[in-house]
């Protein structure tokens, strides 16, 4: 049996992470076999749902809210299996499984749902959530590194691999570039590394390049150029991934190779995030942004 | 009385200190000590720099934000509930240590001693604690209904995770028809205590001073005054208020120990707010003063020198009748207190003491000790500001080496440089000097004796130094520089 690798899935609000890490999860366990436990970090908590057909799954901090203490809950009563395929019991296409749990935490405005996701980690790890027989802990992390809260997946002893889903948008490439750049404050403490970007393709022009020059330029790869496609929504409508909706389709192929390319990626690096300018340099380069001559900043429209 | 001696002694106890550290901290710590006189030209009471951080790496005797609105300015007000909005910590280990004496029932009308927190767990940071601390604000008026109003005192958390505090004390405000006051004093703000004082004076201004509903029907004399910034430790204020009742004024309101909100609403219908603990309240001094017009003064009770001076200032002001009234009261307590300067002066004449505390005590007491023929050669401030040290220069009697936030390992030097027969600090201080075989007096809560303001009280602090300083105790142990 080969170590237990902890993954995680970070990346811009709204960028389709939950889908891209659900499916391409659900391709590591349906094509290869793997045993896989997802934490979802989302206050959200849609990080499990099309792997359990539900609309959301009863968090780790709902339930200790509703126990009283967190030190109140048992790991079965947060863990719960994948639905059909993913479940351990059902090994008719795989010996592979799933299991879900999800932080949970606030509703927007109040309290903090940075501290949610830490003490629902440090549960996980106190009841053994980790056990021997997975192949893969995933950790899908709501937006951007916006506090220590969740960084807490890249701490030490947690996650080691980290891919950040983004697309060749200016907003979802600046914040790919600061998640690396937290990265990089914890990769000598605790050994996170950047193992690549996944471009979640918005059909943008000259998306793949651009994506492909960003990865190179923080020292990482565009480990997979994932193309759009209705299908991916089609199956969510009935809460489930592509590659258990329609496993044989060309947008379930594109996640099976995404996964293949994941079990085996061995490029695991410390990330060279750009400064501001050369990030703003790469866009216009690309066309994303125009260059605007240094008397024109701040004016209006003539 | 210069002393060039002395102030040479205390210039290399200052060298030989910032020696110990690196170059940038020496520079920092060089501009907090200093050396001053009576006669002094722009010595440490006009440069040394105060109310900055604190080195880190040091044990600095600090407390927080939090610690100077409900230790110091909320927490003594008797009737209503203060409640730690946060883990229990904050609340558990503020409770009752400060000696503020009050007069009542507690649990029934009063509840000083008493702790009510919201106790935060991890669920409460996660989700919020607003709901949690509503129904904690129902709960005290279900079971402690003869409560006149509720103060929220914030923990850091609440600053962390944004809690609408604010939003919560006002719907419980309409709810409860009583005061609800939310305030804002999370530990992690301001550099030391002091900016919680500030932002419980704040406070006050905003939520007490607007409430004219018991102003309306209360009657006046010409002779109101309200004592501000005594906090009742072992008994002041009421030692205080004896001496000015007998001089002819009514006490309208004492802020804040054994305080009523009541007399905390009535205090603008004052003729003069007597102000004691300066550095704590003067925020909302000088706020009454522009918004109500009323003049405030600063005044000192500690020692009959200082006690009768401050009396004959406070008399002058309402004129010829109290003063004579005041010239009587000083009569009749001279002679007792020069009876107690008789039989404690020749025990205690000549000792040199070193003072380290907070607010208004390292200039205030140094005249008590100074009747008793003591002499105070050094002196320094938790949190003080510029204007306290300023002050200062008033109440030295010699050259006095003056230490800023000083910390642990400065004040043992200093000690040991200087050589004091007595130190009078905090209790942190207290057990190390005290096994150095040095007598030490707890100047924060009196050591569980007072009170000290007036003239009966300054028999009780003759005697407590004489307790400490005399103690055969000292025949069985020796300071340092004696073995």
């Amino acid at each position: 049996m080969s170590e237990l690798r902890q993954i995680a899935f970070y990346g811009k609000g709204g960028i389709g992470k939950s889908t891209t890490s659900q499916n391409t999860l659900a391709a590591m366990c349906h094509y290869y076999g793997k045993k896989i436990l997802i934490v979802g970090c989302d206050p959200k908590a849609d990080s499990t749902r099309l792997i359990l057909h539900e609309k959301a799954q009863a968090t780790i901090m709902q339930l200790a809210s509703e126990a009283g203490t967190v030190e109140d809950l048992e790991l079965e009563d947060v863990c719960k299996p994948g639905a059909d395929e993913f479940h351990p019991d059902n090994t008719d296409i795989t010996e592979g499984f799933i299991m879900c749990t999800e932080s949970g935490g606030p509703e927007p405005g109040v309290g903090c749902a940075g501290r949610g996701v830490i003490t629902a980690i440090n549960f996980l790890e106190e009841e053994g959530a980790y056990d021997d027989e997975l192949d893969f802990v995933s950790y899908d992390v709501l937006g951007d590194v916006v506090c220590g809260g969740f960084a807490m997946p890249i701490r030490e002893g947690k996650a080691q691999e980290i891919y950040i889903v983004m697309s060749g948008e200016m907003m979802a490439m600046y914040a790919a570039n600061n998640i690396s750049k937290g990265i990089l404050k914890y990769a000598n403490t605790g050994g996170v590394r950047l193992a690549g970007l996944i471009c979640n393709a918005r059909m943008t022009d000259k998306e793949y390049d651009l994506a492909k020059n960003l990865a190179i330029q923080i020292g990482t790869q565009m480990i997979h150029f994932v193309p759009r496609s209705n299908h991916v929504q089609r199956a969510e409508l009935r809460r489930m991934t592509v590659v258990e909706f329609s496993p044989n389709s060309d947008q379930a192929m594109e996640y099976k190779e995404l996964a293949r390319k994941i079990i085996a990626n061995d490029l695991k690096v410390i990330p060279t995030p750009l400064e501001m300018d050369d990030l703003e340099n790469l866009l216009m380069e690309y066309g994303l942004e125009e260059e605007v001559d240094e008397e024109n900043l701040g004016q209006k429209e003539a | 009385m210069g002393n060039p001696e002395l102030e040479a002694l205390q210039k290399e106890a200052i060298e030989e200190v910032l020696k110990a550290y690196p170059a940038k901290a020496a520079k920092n710590r060089a501009k907090h000590l200093g050396v001053d006189s009576p006669e002094g030209v722009k010595g440490a009471c006009d440069k040394t720099r105060s109310n900055k951080q604190t080195v880190p790496g040091v044990m600095s005797q600090r407390g927080c934000a939090y610690a100077g609105s409900k230790g110091v300015v909320w927490g003594p007000i008797k009737d209503m509930i203060h409640i730690s909005h946060g883990p229990i910590g904050c609340g558990q280990y503020s409770r009752a240590g400060r000696r503020n004496y009050y007069i009542g029932t507690t649990g029934i009308d009063t509840f000083v001693t008493m702790n009510f927190s919201t106790d935060f767990t991890e669920k409460d940071i996660v989700f919020g604690g607003d709901k949690k601390l509503k129904k904690a604000l129902e709960e005290i008026d279900e079971l402690f209904p003869l409560n006149n109003g509720i103060s929220i005192q914030s923990e850091c958390p609440i600053g962390l995770i944004g809690d609408d505090i604010q939003a919560v004390a006002k719907v419980h405000k309409k709810e409860s028809s009583k005061p609800t006051i939310a305030v804002s004093c999370e530990g992690f703000r301001g550099v030391s205590q002091s900016l919680g004082h500030h932002i419980a004076n704040d406070m006050i201004r905003d939520e007490v001073m607007p409430d004219a509903s018991y102003r309306k029907d209360f009657e006046s004399t010409d002779y109101d005054v309200a004592i501000i910034g005594d906090y009742n430790i072992g008994g002041d204020a009421w030692a205080s208020r004896i001496l000015l009742e007998e001089m002819g004024l009514r006490v309208i309101a004492q802020w804040s120990g054994d305080a009523s909100y009541k007399e905390m609403a009535i205090a603008p219908k004052a003729k003069l707010n007597l102000l004691h603990c300066y550095r704590s309240m003067n925020y909302i001094s000088r706020h009454m003063e522009q918004e109500f017009g009323i003049p405030w003064m600063e005044y000192n009770f500690f020692g009959p020198s200082k006690t009768t001076e401050s009396l004959r200032k406070i008399a002058e002001f309402f004129g010829p009748e109290i003063q004579e009234k005041t010239e009587a009261v000083i009569a009749k307590y001279t002679a007792m207190t020069d009876a107690v300067v008789a039989k404690y002066r020749p025990k205690l004449e000549g000792k040199k003491v070193m003072l380290y505390v907070g607010g208004l005590r390292p200039r205030h007491v140094i005249g008590a000790y100074e009747d008793l023929g003591m002499e105070v050669i050094g002196t320094g401030y938790e949190f003080a500001h510029g204007d306290d040290y300023k002050r200062t220069k008033e109440d030295i009697a010699r050259s006095t080496l003056i230490y800023d936030d000083v910390n642990e390992y400065e004040l043992e030097q200093f000690v040991k440089t200087l050589k004091p027969d007595l130190v009078a600090s905090g209790v942190k201080e207290k057990y190390v000097f005290q096994k150095m075989g040095l007598p030490f007096r707890q100047m924060h809560s009196w050591d569980y004796s007072g009170p000290y303001h007036g003239y009966d009280a300054f028999a009780v602090f003759a005697k407590d130094m004489d307790l400490a300083m005399n103690s055969p105790v000292w025949a069985h142990t020796k300071a340092p520089w004696e073995k």
